[in-house]
């Protein structure tokens, strides 16, 4: 088995501009992904950041195959499933799982809890539901008791514990969490970031943070990506990128943002 | 909790919109020139033939007087005496009641099946050709009215190619074993399918031009509330649990998306009940709206009375019906 969970290649990706389409004929396209190229070792918390229109949820949505690619290859535990045809990919959606930004649009208002979880369960053929459902209320923190309520029931922490819940149920090997916190208040975000962190060591996940906060991708995350205008622009530990980041863009973001940890001394 | 407050705040406003119209079209239909009396003379009637017609339908009284003699019977359930016909108003009308309930209804599966089928097939295809068609189709059907779509019919496949009976409610030589009007619904149980038969197909054309328009606005509003459900977030991780575009459409997103379009159906079906009065004019179809026409050519006031009320009664009642379902579907206000 590769030891590699992701193998990126020269990942190209466009949309049509509809805004510039000629009233005959083909859109003109925006090349979003400008050939990528990364891995993402089993195992990492990887931090995607990047000044907003960069790419990332374009890329992350990529990776989990809700869009298309135009060329390249997403390697998948060394199967590409860059063309992979949504029947082919069937029993991989249960292996890679996504959490959004938006707690309350990510939750059908019309189920409840328990129903929410147990869903894909039942899609992807679990015995055991209830107990099943149950484990990962737990695992996120939330009573049982939740298992009856609606979405519209709960708070934004707890619906994003949820959406938490419904990703972790399927035992995924990869999450991707697209702004996860961005939505939250700073307690239930610090609350948020401390269960992913429990969740990745305790179930072996591998997780994609995609976040433009990058005080929390400090926090969360063993690499940093930095991607500019659909380009790679840096990709190390984070460790590295926040102590000595190379690219000049990498330091014009970390200028950009107040972070009371860092000592303004790394420019010199 | 909820569900009574809605039905007590609807039925009080029902109660004060049927006073409006009873006291609206009272008073319009003895305004507007037209003398009933006048119509059921025989030639070389004299004055006291004339006096003696209007102290038997009380037009001798003032107009206040009339209108409470009036009020007072429908209290009691008499709505009066049809002056062409010389037969209670109430049952001349709820005899015909069952035939324009039976098209109205049948023109209302036929919008929802159609514009429906149209939003979800648009949907699936959203951003393709099939999207497209749709799209014009849509524009077209809105922008022919329903008697259009009738006379068409009428030429189409009634005279052209006629497959369709164009004319009536039910051949004429059929035994008609029934007891209630209801002859489509009560065909179905006595198992009689070869009446049933009969009554769709000369119901189709009518149903159906009544239907299109309506059809056309369920397509495109639904479409575009299922396009953006579609946009949502949960719609888009059910497509990343592993759930088909189907499933997500059907399941995900047609039970949100269906609320703003079930209102509009109700507000429409009341339009679309307003339509058979001419639409069962064109057809010759024996319901309340061909009788509307006959009892304003005559002048038939307590007739016209009767019926304005009656179509008054059903809109108001659709709209509470619209009203209960929206409660029962909207998870917030069941819960909430
Ligand atoms: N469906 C689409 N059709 C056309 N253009 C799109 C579409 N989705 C994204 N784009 C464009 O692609 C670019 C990258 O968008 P993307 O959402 O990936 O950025 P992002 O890095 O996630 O930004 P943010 O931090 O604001 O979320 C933007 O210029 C955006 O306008
Ligand atoms: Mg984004």
């Amino acid at each position: 088995m590769s030891e590699m969970l992701f193998e990126i290649r020269d990942l190209r990706l466009s949309f049509a501009d509809l805004a510039h389409k000629p009233l005959f004929g083909a859109a003109p396209r925006i090349e979003v992904l400008k050939g990528l190229n990364f891995d993402i070792p089993r195992g990492d918390v990887i931090g995607i950041v990047g000044g907003s229109g960069s790419g990332k949820s374009t890329l992350g949505r990529a990776m989990v195959r809700l869009l298309d690619v135009d060329s390249g290859k997403i390697r998948f535990e060394g199967t590409d499933i860059s063309q992979m045809d949504e029947v082919a990919l069937r029993p991989l959606r249960r292996r890679i799982q996504m959490i959004f930004q938006d707690p309350m649009s990510s939750l059908n208002p019309r189920h409840r809890v328990a129903t929410l979880i147990a869903g894909p369960l039942h899609l992807h053929g679990f015995d055991q539901i209830t107990e099943r459902v149950d484990f990962a209320l737990s695992q996120v923190g939330l009573p049982l008791t939740f298992r009856n309520r609606y979405p519209h029931e709960l708070s934004g922490g707890q619906r994003q514990r949820v959406g938490i819940a419904r990703a972790i149920a399927t035992e995924p090997e990869f999450i991707l969490a697209d702004e996860v916190v961005s939505g939250l208040d700073v307690s239930s975000q610090a609350q948020v970031l401390n269960l992913l962190e429990k969740l990745v060591s305790d179930m072996g996940l591998t997780l994609g943070f995609i976040s433009h906060d990058l005080s929390v991708v400090r926090r969360l995350c063993k690499t940093t990506l930095v991607l500019h205008q659909g380009e790679i622009v840096e990709q190390a530990s984070t460790q590295a990128l926040f102590d000595a980041p190379q690219a000049q863009y990498t330091r014009d973001l970390l200028d950009a943002i107040p972070l009371p940890e860092v000592t303004p001394g790394w420019l010199d | 909790m909820t569900l009574i407050r809605i039905i007590l705040k609807r039925l009080l406003s029902m109660s004060i919109t049927l006073i409006g119209v009873a006291v609206i079209v009272f008073f319009i239909i003895r305004i507007v020139p037209g003398n009933p009396i006048a119509m059921m003379l025989p030639p070389g009637a004299g004055e006291e033939d004339i006096a003696r017609l209007k102290a038997l339908y009380g037009f001798d009284k003032t107009l206040p007087e009339q209108f409470l003699i009036w009020v007072r019977g429908i209290l009691g359930g008499d709505f009066g005496t049809s002056i062409t016909s010389r037969q209670p108003v109430m049952s001349l009308v709820l005899g015909r009641l069952p035939a324009t309930l039976e098209l109205s209804i049948m023109a209302l599966v036929m919008a929802v099946m159609i514009g429906g089928t149209l939003a979800l097939i648009g949907t699936r295809q959203r951003g393709g050709k099939a999207e497209a068609l749709i799209d014009v189709t849509n524009g077209v059907s809105l922008s022919v009215p329903d008697f259009l779509w009738g006379l068409l019919f009428i030429l189409l496949f009634g005279v052209l190619w006629p497959v369709f009976h164009i004319s009536g409610r039910v051949s004429p030589a059929l035994d008609l074993p029934f007891v209630t009007n209801f002859y489509l619904f009560e065909s179905l149980l006595r198992l009689r399918f070869d009446i049933w038969l009969d009554l769709v197909s000369h119901m189709f054309m009518p149903a159906l031009a009544l239907a299109i328009p309506l059809a056309a606005i369920i397509a495109q509003l639904l479409k575009q509330s299922l396009k953006e459900t579609m946009h949502l977030d949960y719609a888009t991780l059910a497509r990343t649990k592993g759930y088909s575009e189907n499933h997500v459409i059907l399941r995900e997103a047609l039970p949100n998306a269906i609320l703003p379009t079930l209102t509009l159906v109700g507000v429409q079906f009341t339009f679309l009940i307003g339509g058979t009065v001419i639409i069962e004019r064109l057809f010759s179809y024996e319901g309340l709206g061909n009788m509307a026409i006959d009892a304003v050519i005559n002048r038939d006031l307590p007739l016209i009375q009767g019926i304005v009320i009656l179509f008054a009664v059903i809109f108001t009642t659709v709209n509470l019906l619209v009203d209960l379902t929206y409660a029962l579907l909207n998870p917030r206000l069941r819960h909430g």
